[in-house]
């Protein structure tokens, strides 16, 4: 889709490039010789206007503001110029196609803007308010209150960032994560702004204002992501203020030096200077290079990873070292009993442990009770444990050590050694397991075994650490506060280089400033966490990147790289897409100034024309375009 | 107050050019020329805002003819 004022520009060249070729064809059979110069001028005058009156109009209302050296001074001069030594054709050729040239360069650039900005409409445009009397009000998203009761059906967009009340659905949540599978929600499931609504019809209570809502924190994420620039666009415009006037003087010098040393005619000269001229604008870099880092941050939004400015994309292309933080990184965050040991199988059975401990976690939240109470459920296919043998009132956490309770008439305790030998447990023996945290299970005064927890490594750690590598971090660390044994074992599952153990909070910023301080200017170290207790490293590192689970405030805060929907294979991809991106930024401005450079040289030496001085400027600019919009396409 | 506008522009540099002519502007907090999304922030404190607002068009009119802000 053209805009209005690309289709009236369109309309014109037509008329014009129909001209010239009438004009073109008619001095070739040398119809125009007869013609006084005048006449000639005046023929080719006329066109010239109808194709090149705005760009004079800019280049004076710019001089009257002072802004003397942009582009459309530079094409009004080179064109002045040219009818100035009588070479008419060129002077219209040159307007003629510098106008295409740019006509093109905007179709291209609004082109490109659209599919990276149609790529994350994932902007609601209304919400279904309803009344208290069950009526329905379509209002803006803007609007909608906390609290607020909404209806969403299906094929819409969620508008704010709510909790399901009534009905169940599949939600499409590819927008957003990339992720293609639906997933299931229901009654209490939270949802999330910006997702579609797959089937049913939804009910959903607003937990956060739009302001505040997922959908329009990512937007704002992504719209400030180009006024972060990379140390490559800051070249790029710190070398375009310098360059063009640079070329001016130089065209300048070319136009009156050669004739008053008597070296070249003053039409010769100042036919070169024109060449100068055209070729001096430095659109090709200007234009291609933004564009091209804003097709990555487009291409990773595409798979669900947002990136939060130019200068991010820059430095993951240089990705040398990946530290992750273990919990909810490389492992799931969620604990799962992976173990359960009676010290006496005669004595009591797998199963019956397994119940007695879950009898007794029943009443607690701890994330290891739950996880306890979760396994009994799934092991004995019963809905709850026997609540007549057990009672709430008899339970009391004992804090930093376990559970104590009565199940059956008899003492029954939960917890950790220290909890054994406090209650002078018989028999107790610590265990030597060190695949992750036990609970000792005590009946009667009798010591009966134990059941261990352990956080589960993610299904695609493994893979993910084997695409780092591939794709060239060759040093890859993991930070945890598990024990050395624990933090080991894991490490070698997924095959981690580097394990450092038993850290504080507070210790994992030291330690990410020391591998900071001994790697070099091109190798970048990536810090990947959820962005729960790790935002100060997140900060610090070169490069963070967070688990984005969704939602989590912190995280999206704090890091620099965001990854929706928690996969840690799209690491790997995030350093394609990167190294890519910078690819083909470098192409481009390689190309572009070599291209220039060349024409000016031969543009001095008298050895080109202003036809392909026309090419140096608009077709390098066309080409070099075209080449960035490469960057948006994704491949996984 | 922070309010954001559509914006018709047509190169990333006419685009800079707009905001550094609009944030020159008294009263004016923060601004902001988006040529990738075409869009025009503007924030400035709400007793003055729709003053500030109107210079600001007339600010990006000067500069950049060919601009269209929606207000």
């Amino acid at each position: 889709m053209m805009t209005k004022k690309q289709k009236k520009t369109r309309n014109r060249i037509l008329v014009v490039l129909s001209i010239f070729f009438v004009l073109i064809a008619l001095e070739k059979m040398g119809a125009l010789e007869e013609l006084p110069v005048l006449a000639k001028f005046l023929i080719f005058l006329v066109p010239y206007i109808i194709i090149g009156y705005d760009v004079i109009k800019k280049a004076a209302i710019n001089i009257s503001h002072g802004q003397v050296f942009d582009e459309n001074f530079l094409m009004m001069i080179a064109t002045f110029g040219a009818f100035a030594i009588g070479e008419y054709p060129e002077a219209l050729a040159v307007m003629l196609f510098y106008q295409i040239g740019e006509l093109f360069q905007s179709y291209a650039v609004g082109k490109s803007r659209q599919s990276i900005t149609e790529m994350m409409s994932i902007a609601p445009e209304i919400a279904n308010v309803v009344g208290e009397n069950g009526e329905v009000n379509e209002v803006d998203p803007y609007e909608v209150n906390i609290g607020d009761i909404l209806l969403v059906r299906a094929g819409e967009k969620i508008p704010v960032d709510g909790v399901v009340v009534e009905g169940e659905s599949f939600i499409d949540t590819a927008a957003l994560t990339g992720e293609s599978v639906p997933r299931r929600a229901g009654e209490g499931d939270d949802v999330i702004s910006g997702c579609v609504n797959g089937e049913g019809i939804l009910k959903i209570k607003a937990v956060k204002a739009y302001e505040d809502s997922t959908v329009s924190r990512i937007l704002e994420l992504v719209e400030n992501a180009s006024d972060k620039k990379s140390r490559m666009e800051n070249f790029i415009t710190r070398f375009a203020r310098y360059y063009t006037p640079v070329v001016t003087v130089g065209a300048v010098l070319l136009a009156i030096v050669p004739p008053i040393l008597g070296i070249l005619a003053l039409s010769d000269s100042i036919k070169r200077a024109c060449i100068f001229l055209i070729v001096s604008c430095p659109c090709a870099l200007v234009i291609s290079v933004p564009l091209g880092f804003f097709g990555g941050i487009g291409a990773s939004s595409k798979i669900g990873v947002l990136i939060k400015g130019s200068n991010f994309l820059e430095a993951a292309s240089k990705i040398k070292t990946v530290v992750f933080d273990k919990t909810g990184t490389l492992t799931k965050g969620e604990f799962k009993v992976t173990d359960v040991v009676p010290c006496d199988e005669k004595d009591i059975s797998k199963d019956e442990l397994l119940e007695m401990a879950a009898s007794g976690e029943a009443f607690s939240n701890h994330p290891i009770a739950r996880s306890v109470f979760a396994a009994f459920i799934e092991a004995s296919e019963k809905s709850d444990i026997d609540r007549s043998c057990i009672s709430e009132a008899d339970t009391k956490e004992a804090s930093g050590r376990g559970i104590e309770t009565v199940y059956i008439g008899k003492k029954l305790l939960l917890g950790n050694a220290k909890l054994m030998t406090e209650n002078g447990v018989e028999s107790f023996a610590e265990a030597n397991n060190t695949s992750g945290t036990i609970v000792y299970v005590a009946y009667d005064g009798a010591y009966k075994g134990y059941v261990v927890i352990s956080d589960v490594i993610k299904d695609e750690a493994k893979e993910a650490i084997s695409l780092i590598k591939k794709v060239g971090a060759n040093k890859t660390v993991m930070l945890t506060g598990d024990r050395k044994d624990v933090a080991e074992d894991v490490a070698k599952q997924i095959g981690i280089d580097e394990v450092i153990p038993q850290l504080l909070p507070a210790d994992k910023v030291a330690r990410v400033e020391k591998m900071l301080s001994s790697e070099d200017n091109d190798s970048k170290l990536a810090f990947v966490g959820d962005g729960i207790n790790d935002a100060p490293v997140l900060m610090r590192a070169d490069v963070g990147i967070a688990m984005g689970s969704l939602g989590s405030d912190a995280a999206i805060e704090a890091a620099d790289i965001v990854i929706m929907d928690d996969d840690i294979t799209k690491i790997s991809s995030v350093i394609k897409i990167a190294r890519k991106t910078i690819g083909i930024v470098k192409e481009n401005i390689v190309f572009a100034l070599s291209v220039k450079v060349i024409i000016l040289i031969l543009g001095a030496l008298g050895l080109t024309t202003m036809w392909l001085a026309v090419f140096g400027d608009v077709g390098v600019a066309v080409i070099a375009i075209l080449n960035s919009m490469r960057a948006l396409k994704t491949t996984r | 107050m922070k309010k954001t506008f559509k914006c018709e522009v047509d190169c990333a540099n006419c685009a800079a050019k707009m905001e550094e002519a609009v944030k020159k502007i008294e009263g004016v907090v923060n601004a902001r020329v988006n040529f990738m999304t075409q869009k025009f922030v503007l924030e400035a404190s709400d007793d003055v805002f729709d003053d500030v607002l109107s210079q600001a068009v007339k600010a990006c009119k000067k500069v950049e003819p060919d601009c269209e802000i929606e207000i």
